[in-house]
């Protein structure tokens, strides 16, 4: 067992996100430059201050261009990192390192209007998109197994099959995340909740995921920026200090197509990231006030809180029943921005959510929130961070 | 030379074809084209390497042989597109993974199966499907 040697020692200090649309006319480029102009300035830091640069591998914006725009003349540490929110912990680590002192985090990506984090492989494929493996053409195209939305549905018809649940009483899971989207005007995708019999009418994408079950695209940028836990006491908001970060993955992994190990019905990656971030961060479960887990693919939450330790194994869905625990009052609040599902697939979006919770100002506040956990990457590469109040 | 008349009239080819862009898999297609189904396995410690690939997870050996296998299975899991991402397929259309008697398992399609009698566990075996001359793909029959 390592020592806890980044525990406390950075603070999320900026957050922001550009407008989130279903089509934004922009480019990626202006996205992810008004991202970072708009999460430095949250911060209340200057441009210059800022001395690292952290992003997503898949996003296609290069920092150096990113430079070029924004005005960041001097950084000292660049890196793209994998898939999911890993970059952050890239940027806590260079920062705890001190290699620099304050690293601004930044996605960009038209995935509503654009080709991109999108269901066209091929697509895809034209554009080299590194995300997506090789493997893919090869053994899944074929056959017609074409969308990543195809390559979660044989994992939850899988997960449903092994612990006998109905593929209808997953709908909670979308159901609450439109009561919190409805009351998050960021989040676009819901104006209004909807019901069980919504979900239950809703359009089969491909069978046993429904519509509702499947996080939208959407465009828009975002940008998180961090500093040392010490440099974040003098700055413009409660620091969102890092407890915990931490990542995983598992044999035989592949983004959502890991068919080929022994349970493809379990997110393996989710529990080794999850037990060593409580063991980092040094707190139990039940310390955790509220949750943001990768809700891409709703059925993913329930296996989430499983692998994660909050409920045992197979009983993930019905822990989300009547959505009781998963409210702003509940056991465990989970996705209060209204996820991606409510709010559309980025990675980042949940972790600005898990720092306005910090803050106490989310628009679905839990009270008193003092510790809150952001999980990314279900179905591949986990990775996760716990948050304190400062 | 390409010309702009070209570039406006896109090809979309089956997604097969797409296939054996991945060198470790090229024998395995080239084999399914002769209506084999062999598998990669490690030389050293016989582990099946599915998808293939150059080193063995296992004992890291870079050596490998391909290997017929009896191309009997179960339905491990399967997936029904009510709706067609792509013109080569006609929906509603299913895809299977079928898990080999041998252990390793593949993404196919079921021939002569209706979605809707689909089951995971059902007895599966392989057939052949020839999309060019040179070129098939494997799918998958109930069990005689
Ligand atoms: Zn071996």
């Amino acid at each position: 067992m390592t020592e806890r040697t980044l525990k406390d020692k950075t603070a999320i200090v900026g957050i922001a996100t550009t407008d989130l649309a279903r089509d934004s006319g922009r480019t990626e480029y202006s996205l992810a430059c008004e991202a970072v102009k708009l999460a430095v300035e949250d911060a209340g830091l200057e441009m210059a201050d800022v001395d690292g640069i952290v992003k997503d591998i898949s996003d296609g914006i290069d920092p150096m261009y990113l430079q070029k725009a924004v005005g960041i003349d001097n950084a000292q540490y660049c890196s793209d990192s994998h898939w999911g929110t890993s970059a952050i912990m890239t940027g806590v680590t260079a920062i705890a390192a001190g290699i620099c002192n304050a690293v601004v985090y930044y996605r960009c990506l038209n995935g509503g209007s654009g080709r991109r984090a999108g269901n066209d492989f091929r697509a895809a494929r034209e554009m080299k998109d590194e995300g997506l493996d090789l493997i893919r053409y090869d053994f899944y195209s074929p056959f017609g197994l074409l969308t990543p939305d195809g390559l979660a549905a044989m994992t939850v018809r899988r997960y449903l099959h092994e612990h006998g649940i109905e593929a209808e009483e997953v709908g909670w899971i979308p159901a609450v995340a439109s009561e919190y989207a409805a009351r998050n005007p960021d989040a676009i995708f819901f104006d209004e909740p909807i019901g069980l019999d919504d979900y239950a009418d809703s359009t089969m994408r491909v069978d046993p995921l429904r519509e509702l079950d499947c996080a939208p695209g959407v465009d828009g940028g975002l940008a998180v920026v961090l500093t040392s836990a010490e440099r974040a006491k003098g700055l413009r908001h409660t620091p969102a200090v890092v407890m915990g970060v931490a990542q995983g993955t598992s044999t035989e992994g592949e983004l959502l197509s890991n068919f080929t190990r022994p349970d493809i019905s379990a997110l393996p990656e989710i529990r080794l990231m999850g037990d060593e971030l409580f063991r980092v961060a040094g707190i139990d479960r039940s310390d955790v006030d509220v949750a943001q887990l990768d809700d891409r693919y709703a059925p993913y939450v329930a296996m989430q809180l499983e692998e994660l330790g909050f409920c045992e194994s197979g009983s993930g869905v019905a822990f989300c029943e009547k959505g009781e625990r998963l409210r702003v009052d509940g056991e465990l609040p989970v996705n209060t921005g209204g996820g991606f599902l409510g709010g559309g697939f980025t990675y980042g979006l949940n972790v600005i959510e898990g720092v306005r919770q910090i803050r106490g100002t989310s628009a679905s506040q839990v009270d008193g929130a003092e510790i809150s956990l952001v999980v990314s990457g279900a179905g591949g590469p986990a990775d996760g961070m716990i948050l304190r109040r400062a | 030379m390409t010309t702009q008349a070209d570039s406006e009239a896109p090809v979309i080819p089956h997604p097969a074809l797409w296939a054996v862009l991945y060198r470790s898999s090229t024998p395995f297609w080239e084999a399914v084209g002769r209506h084999e189904l062999t598998l990669q396995r490690c030389s050293d410690c016989k582990t099946w390497r599915m998808p293939p690939r150059p080193m063995c997870p296992r004992c890291q050996s870079a050596e490998s042989e391909w290997v017929p296998v009896s191309g009997r299975g179960t339905i491990h899991s399967w997936v029904t597109y009510p709706e067609s991402p792509h013109p080569a397929f006609e929906a509603p259309y299913a895809v299977i993974l079928v898990e080999l008697d041998e252990g390793p398992r593949l993404v196919s399609n079921p021939v002569g199966i209706a979605p809707d009698e689909l089951e995971i566990g059902m007895p599966v075996e392989v057939v052949f499907e020839d999309v060019s001359d040179d070129f098939a793909l494997y799918k998958f029959q109930r069990a005689g």
